[in-house]
């Protein structure tokens, strides 16, 4: 059983049990992956869905960072490497390459963007209280992105917020 | 009871709206005797009051009570039609819509425009007679609200019941109003042998205490008073007992009511309640307001357009159900049944697409109905003595293309009244006839509407444009262009000054507009003039937005779509037309125009193997009158793609008007012609002014 | 259970009419005209006709002279609505058999309080 497909049948809420790892969903749930050897996370709320790797169809004149467009049953969604946008690591894609589709939504509409990201990982409850804001200085990402950063045991996590994930830059038409 | 009214107020509205047009249409062909025509516009603005007044918009209902009372006189004879009194129902069309739209939005309202316009009804209802309305308020509410004795002698025509009506009822009503006791006097009943069954013998003395006002109480008799004897007397009338002594009125119903506690001066009692009136005020306070409703937009289907959908659909199901039962075990021996069926299944899915698309069609009348007005109206300001002819109404197109034309059609049609059309003693001194003919056609052309706007008038003169057009700097005063390339020059930003706006057809909108417009639309224009025959305006339209008819190409690995309304034609290049000019243009002789070629993997900036010009692939497209050649891979198939947005999830990318998803579940972008254009000439210059950055004429205008 | 036949050319007033009549129990049949509501009165029988006057094809004075012709509908209560108050209009409403008039504006309370005065 792939971390993909774990992913996907983890329930938002209460106890559950796959292949012998113990769910506990109290406070929220993040999903975590890779960048490189680094970890992040987003809320699993926005998560649509978590797709294997495919071409996309080429945007003209856009930032390499945007991959291109993807057909997910019959919507249009574009595709963004985080890698790419955060220069971390290397943007290869090989089977492991997963895309998280994200949607959020407000008052206004709903927006929905796939991530390429190097692999998915873990899902980590977190109460509100566990999350620490991030120090000012340096790093890959703007701190726009920068939820927060979530201690899990030896690691550290950042924790991205995704509807500024989702803005899209103003140059982002002209590469 | 209450019922919820609101849920009709949007069908109301849509009525009310069809009656308007009727209204106006039928005043625009209205002329003296045409009693049918008078009749249904009476009975549309009729309509409108009733439905009003029921549903709450009080302001709607009496503005039209003035027009239906004018036109009510127009029906019955007792007033001329006259120009000037159809000209004011016309404006008071314009008003009613006006009020509807505002109730419907509501929003607030021109009231100027509305009472100026009833002022004008009211002076013209005043010179030929009185109004009624005058008598309709003295009725002033009645004073005797406390109880009162009536006595009722009720004597019915023998024929009473042949109207339906039924004294029970009526004694019923009596009732409600108080303490009713009934006495019948059956004298005049004849002989048993002698009874007609039909008739009615029998009178009645009756007696009501009541706080009921005489009024009250005529109005139940209202629906026979015609047909009985009826005297209503008011016992001791001074006599006025207070509200609280019912018990005792009932006590001594035999005797005169005796005054009981403090005796009500008559003036005071107007505040005390009368149960009958509060309740009228009641609910004309609770009438319906009118509340603010977005505009969801909505389609009036034919059935016999729904009903195909159930077919397909059906036939569909059967389809389907045929499919998975050959799935389920399937071998090489059915192979021809598979085929077979995904071919009727190819079949029903396009007429489904049909049918569906069919939904959002309607015929272009729901555009074309408010010309009638614009022209009438555009003659009488301009003195110019024109027709409108329409043809083609019944021609159906997409609803939101349909919104969207309006305005560039108003604009076309201004135009040919203003800039077209001469006056009449022109035409006369040129052997034309008086009248000018401006005409509006539509009809499909391949997948597209083709809706054609021409007149009968001057013509365009190609030098006057042509030099106005080098005055304002659009051209250059050596160039030598065709005709249409001259016409072209029309919709040029810029082309028309304020020098030369008028009333009618310069309101800050110019022919650029109109292109743009019609180019958002996916469409085009075109213009066609004879020096004094008159010109033509040729507007081309994709019968829907939601598919479009493409010509699939490759470039490197990706697949893009060229709408075909675009395309001039494709070719492969031949070596000996090709010319480079200025060092990085390429040019492609194609018969007398210079086309540039545009190699798509430049433009867009992506690896493609196919960069040699010599026997590549040119898809010529057209757009503003510019050709350029598209420099493809490969051609592929031509189909209708359905059209994606990629701003739902992302946004607007220049040069791409869209995506679809294709047959393999891929995705590919629909181009964007005019969109790339300007890339192309952005490009263009950006090169021009890296070589020669202090030349800043702008560059590449002509290319 | 009550039937009423409606006739009115206005899809809303109509729609009102009868809504508010079904939602007080009563049975309704509804005609876009005279034409049509009198071929739906024809072999049928109703306990009540509420007509509008002015109407394409065959207006209400016309379907009320009509209905009367017929043995089903001699007594049959006919209420006509108008938005004529004028006594011309009631008196030609009368004079071909109709038993009352409902002047518009009328509300759903109105229009019921007035058909209990013609029906049980």
């Amino acid at each position: 059983m792939n971390i993909q497909a774990m992913a996907n049948e983890i329930p938002s809420e209460g106890e559950h049990s796959i292949e012998g790892i113990d769910f506990i969903t109290s406070g929220d749930q993040y999903l975590t992956f890779t960048l490189s050897h680094e970890q992040y996370a987003v809320d699993i709320l926005c998560v649509e869905e978590i797709r294997s790797w495919e071409r996309p169809t080429i945007i003209p004149n856009s930032p390499t960072y945007i991959q291109g467009v993807i057909n997910m049953r019959g919507v249009i969604v574009p595709i963004i490497d985080l890698r790419l946008k955060f220069s971390i690591g290397e943007a290869s894609y090989t089977e492991t390459t997963v895309v998280i589709v994200l949607t959020y939504q407000d008052d206004v509409a709903s927006r929905t963007m796939g991530f390429v990201v190097d692999a998915v990982s873990d899902v980590l409850n977190v109460e509100s209280e566990e999350i620490k804001p991030a120090p000012q200085f340096g790093g890959c990402v703007p701190p726009q992105y920068i939820e927060g950063l979530i201690n899990a045991e030896a690691n550290v996590v950042t924790l991205l917020n995704v509807a500024n994930l989702q803005l899209l830059e103003k140059d982002d038409n002209h590469a | 009871m209450t019922v919820d009214l609101s849920q009709f107020i949007p069908s109301f509205l849509e009525e009310s709206f069809e009656g308007l047009e009727l209204m106006e249409s039928g005043l625009l062909n209205l002329q003296e005797g045409d009693s049918e025509l008078i009749h249904s516009i009476f009975r549309a603005a009729h309509s409108i009051k009733g439905g009003a007044g029921t549903f709450g918009f009080e302001n709607v209902t009496d503005f039209t009570h003035l027009v239906e009372t004018l036109l009510d006189e127009m029906r019955d004879g007792r007033r001329e039609i006259t120009s000037e009194d159809t000209e004011i129902l016309l404006e008071s069309v314009d008003c009613i819509r006006l009020l509807i739209e505002a109730a419907r939005d509501g929003e607030e309202y021109d009231n100027e425009k509305i009472e100026q316009t009833s002022k004008r009804l009211t002076a013209t209802l005043d010179g030929k007679n009185h109004s009624k309305e005058a008598c309709d308020n003295t009725e002033e509410v009645v004073k005797s609200p406390n109880d009162l004795e009536y006595l009722i002698h009720f004597v019915p025509e023998l024929s009473l019941a042949k109207t339906g009506n039924d004294p029970i009822f009526l004694f019923t009503a009596l009732a409600e109003l108080g303490v009713l006791t009934i006495e019948a006097d059956s004298s005049s009943l004849p002989a048993l042998n002698d009874i007609d069954p039909l008739e009615l013998y029998l009178s009645w003395q009756l007696k009501l205490i009541s706080s009921a006002s005489i009024d009250d109480i005529k109005e139940i008799f209202e629906w026979v008073e015609d047909e009985c004897e009826l005297d209503i007397i008011i016992v001791d009338a001074d006599n006025l007992a207070s509200s609280s002594t019912v018990q005792d009125l009932e006590q001594s119903s035999n005797e005169q009511v005796k005054e009981v506690k403090e005796t009500q001066g008559v003036e005071v009692s107007s505040n005390s309640e009368t149960s009958n009136q509060s309740e009228v005020t009641k609910e004309s306070n609770a009438g319906i307001k009118p509340k603010a409703k977005s505009d969801v937009g909505s389609i009036r289907v034919g059935v016999d357009k729904v009903d195909s959908l159930i077919n397909l659909v059906g036939e569909l199901v059967i389809t389907q159900s045929m499919l998975s039962e050959l799935g389920s075990d399937f071998d090489m021996s059915k192979v021809d049944r598979l085929t077979n069926g995904l071919e009727q299944l190819l079949q029903n899915t396009k007429e489904l697409q049909e049918s569906v698309m069919r939904i959002r069609m309607l015929p272009i009348s729901f555009a074309f109905n408010r010309f009638p007005r614009l022209v009438h109206d555009l003659a009488n300001k301009t003195g110019k003595d024109m027709e409108l002819v329409i043809k083609g109404e019944q021609t159906e197109l997409d609803k939101t293309v349909m919104e969207q034309i309006g305005d560039p059609l108003v604009h076309l049609i201004r135009n040919a009244v203003d800039h077209g059309i001469e006056s009449s003693e022109v035409r006369l001194a040129n052997g034309k006839p008086k009248q000018g003919v401006i005409s509006l056609d539509a009809y499909h052309q391949g997948g597209n509407i083709v809706i054609e706007i021409s007149d009968d008038g001057g013509g365009i003169d190609r030098e006057n444009v042509f030099s106005k057009a080098v005055e304002k700097g659009l051209v250059d005063a050596n160039a030598t262009l065709t005709d249409s390339q001259v016409f072209d020059l029309l919709f040029e930003p810029g082309f028309s000054t304020a020098a030369e706006v008028t009333d009618i057809s310069g309101r800050g909108v110019g022919m650029d507009v109109v292109k743009r417009n019609i180019q958002a639309l996916g469409g085009r224009i075109q213009v066609d003039s004879t020096p004094g025959e008159g010109s033509t305006f040729k507007v081309n339209l994709p019968l829907t937005l939601a598919i479009l008819d493409g010509q699939l190409v490759k470039v490197g690995t990706e697949t893009y779509i060229i709408p075909l309304i675009s395309i001039v034609e494709s070719l492969q290049i031949e070596k000996e037309y090709l010319n480079r000019v200025s060092g990085d243009m390429d040019l492609y002789r194609l018969r007398d125009d210079n086309v540039p070629i545009l190699p798509i993997y430049q433009l867009f900036n992506i690896n493609s193997q196919c960069t040699d010009l010599d026997n590549a692939l040119l898809v010529v497209v057209e757009s503003d009158g510019q050709k350029v050649g598209l420099m493809v891979d490969d051609l592929l198939a031509q189909q209708q793609v359905v059209i994606k947005s990629l701003k739902d999830n992302y946004q607007q990318v220049l040069g791409i008007s869209g995506a679809t998803i294709l047959g393999d579940g891929s995705v590919a972008m629909i181009l964007d012609i005019p969109g790339m254009i300007q890339m192309a000439l952005e490009k263009a210059q950006r090169i021009q002014l890296k070589k020669y950055p202090n030349h800043t004429d702008k560059v590449g205008e002509y290319i | 259970m009550t039937k009423v036949l409606v006739v009115d050319d206005s899809n809303s007033i109509r729609d009102m009419v009868s809504f508010t009549l079904k939602s007080a129990g009563y049975q309704t049949v509804e005609a876009k005209d005279g034409q049509e509501g009198l071929s739906k009165a024809q072999g049928d029988s109703f306990d009540l006709v509420i007509s509008d006057v002015n109407m394409p094809n065959m207006d209400g004075i016309a379907l009320c002279t009509e209905l009367r012709k017929l043995a089903n509908f001699k007594f049959t209560p006919i209420l006509m609505l108008t938005t004529e108050s004028s006594t011309d209009m009631k008196m030609r409403g009368k004079a071909a058999g109709a038993t009352g008039w409902l002047v518009k504006p009328f509300n759903p309370e109105k229009l019921l309080a007035t058909i209990k005065r013609v029906v049980r």
